[in-house]
């Protein structure tokens, strides 16, 4: 059980990284990376929603949709319950946590339309994990797009000192980075299996 | 007013191709381009509901309140993303299981949310559907563009069919994930020489393109520019 566990948290963490190998957040994986706070704070408020927004729909999916045979209509009640909890998230912080709103209130409304979160309360179903499983998947995910955020961060500052050619000023080199890095992430292949297996 | 009605869809096509002038919907155009078959059939369900939102959007654009303008057009979008996944899981089964989750993510597709902010909340029906076409075929085409590079090269076939003279010449590494990175940055590249770097409008991520300024309206950014301020 605890393996099984410890399995499912590397292998979201490392192995299958929501930004590098399953392109899932790459918006704000390319446009908060400048710098490192920005990334650090990005990172902690994508975390910090996956769990809450797993908490919220793994009951919804199991004991109303799947009761009540509303299978279908999980994209739209994931997305609405999201939106819903971003926003409530973000009123809540504001009244009574003035000081983490501050670092996190801008991050929040746009995870609304991140990928990355709606794409791990999916995943989690149709992986067919229970409860904990999927809290611990999500965290991974979490900690996995915080990892490869703080990781890009430091790579980008460097490149904005570079002297890239002209036409791959900006967006290109960018992106290069990425794949150099994602690149890198391939080292972790099979880690899982000859650790634990 | 019939050539501006023209220009309105050819616009999507080329000037303002929404992957590479415009730079949305970045998520699926790296995650579904290993494949060319994968690439066409996102490309279309992209499509279909690209239009069909954009249609509803306009057409409620005055019903709509201000204020939760955003949930109301996640719903709309929403709605019919689930249709067109039921529809492929009914009669195109091989694509619903290509496709997985991507499929369910249009949803949160930039340029879904990115053209119903920008351009069918103000304009009427008839302009909103030719937006729809133009922007849903030029999203297809970059990822036509895209996964025909990254098939040829990385696994020797073009939509499956293999090509003679390829087969054992391959770069597997373009057919995974940094491959993906690594196309999309060369083609962005590419338009930004042919068009003398005027061609991209996105130099780095900022307001104008991203869907979500109309939630959090601007203040990102305006964080961004006063620290700026702050540190000069």
């Amino acid at each position: 059980m605890f393996k099984t566990l410890i399995v499912i948290l590397m292998s979201s963490v490392l192995v299958n990284n929501y930004v590098l190998s399953k392109f899932l957040g790459i918006c704000p994986f390319l446009g908060v990376s400048k710098k490192l706070d920005q990334a650090c704070g990005m990172g902690l408020s994508v975390t910090f929603v996956m769990l809450v927004a797993t908490v919220a729909t793994w009951p919804i999916q199991r004991f109303v949709l799947d009761k009540l045979g509303l299978g279908y209509l999980q994209t739209i009640v994931f997305i609405l319950v999201i939106a819903a909890l971003v926003q409530f998230i973000e009123i809540v912080l504001k009244k009574y946590i003035p000081s983490l709103h501050k670092s996190l209130g801008i991050y929040l409304p746009l995870i609304t339309t991140n990928c990355a979160v709606l794409g791990v309360t999916i995943q989690n179903i149709s992986d067919g994990y229970n409860f904990l499983e999927s809290m611990v998947s999500s965290l991974g995910c979490g900690l996995g797009f915080l990892l490869a955020m703080v990781l890009f961060a430091g790579v980008r500052s460097r490149i904005e000192n570079c002297n890239a050619p002209k036409a791959f000023k900006g967006l290109p080199v960018t992106l290069i980075a990425a794949s150099i890095v994602s690149l890198s992430f391939f080292g972790f292949a099979g880690i899982i299996e000859n650790l634990l297996g | 007013m019939k050539n501006n009605k023209l220009s309105i869809l050819l616009r999507g096509l080329l000037i303002e191709n929404p992957v590479f002038v415009l730079v949305l919907g970045t998520c699926p155009t790296l995650a579904t381009t290993k494949t060319v078959i994968g690439a066409i059939s996102m490309g279309l369900a992209a499509t279909v509901v690209l239009i069909c939102s954009n249609v509803v959007i306009s057409l409620l654009r005055k019903v709509i309140p201000d204020k939760v303008r955003i949930p109301c057009y996640i719903v709309i979008i929403a709605g019919f993303v689930t249709v067109v996944s039921m529809v492929m899981h009914a009669y195109l089964p091989q694509l619903y299981e290509l496709l997985g989750i991507y499929l369910a993510l249009i949803v949160v597709n930039c340029i879904i949310l990115g053209r119903a902010e920008m351009f069918a909340r103000e304009h009427n029906v008839g302009e909103s559907a030719l937006d729809g076409i133009g922007m849903g075929l030029g999203f297809t085409l970059a990822l036509l563009c895209m996964s025909t590079i990254r098939e040829v090269l990385g696994s020797g076939s073009w939509a499956g069919i293999e090509i003679p003279f390829m087969q054992g010449h391959t770069v597997s590494i373009l057919t995974q994930a940094p491959g993906g990175f690594l196309v999309f940055g060369i083609m962005i590249a590419i338009v930004n020489a042919v068009t003398h770097g005027k061609g991209v409008k996105k130099k780095d991520f900022g307001c104008e393109g991203c869907p979500s300024a109309g939630i959090c309206g601007g203040n990102c950014a305006d964080k961004d520019e006063k620290e700026e301020k702050e540190n000069v």
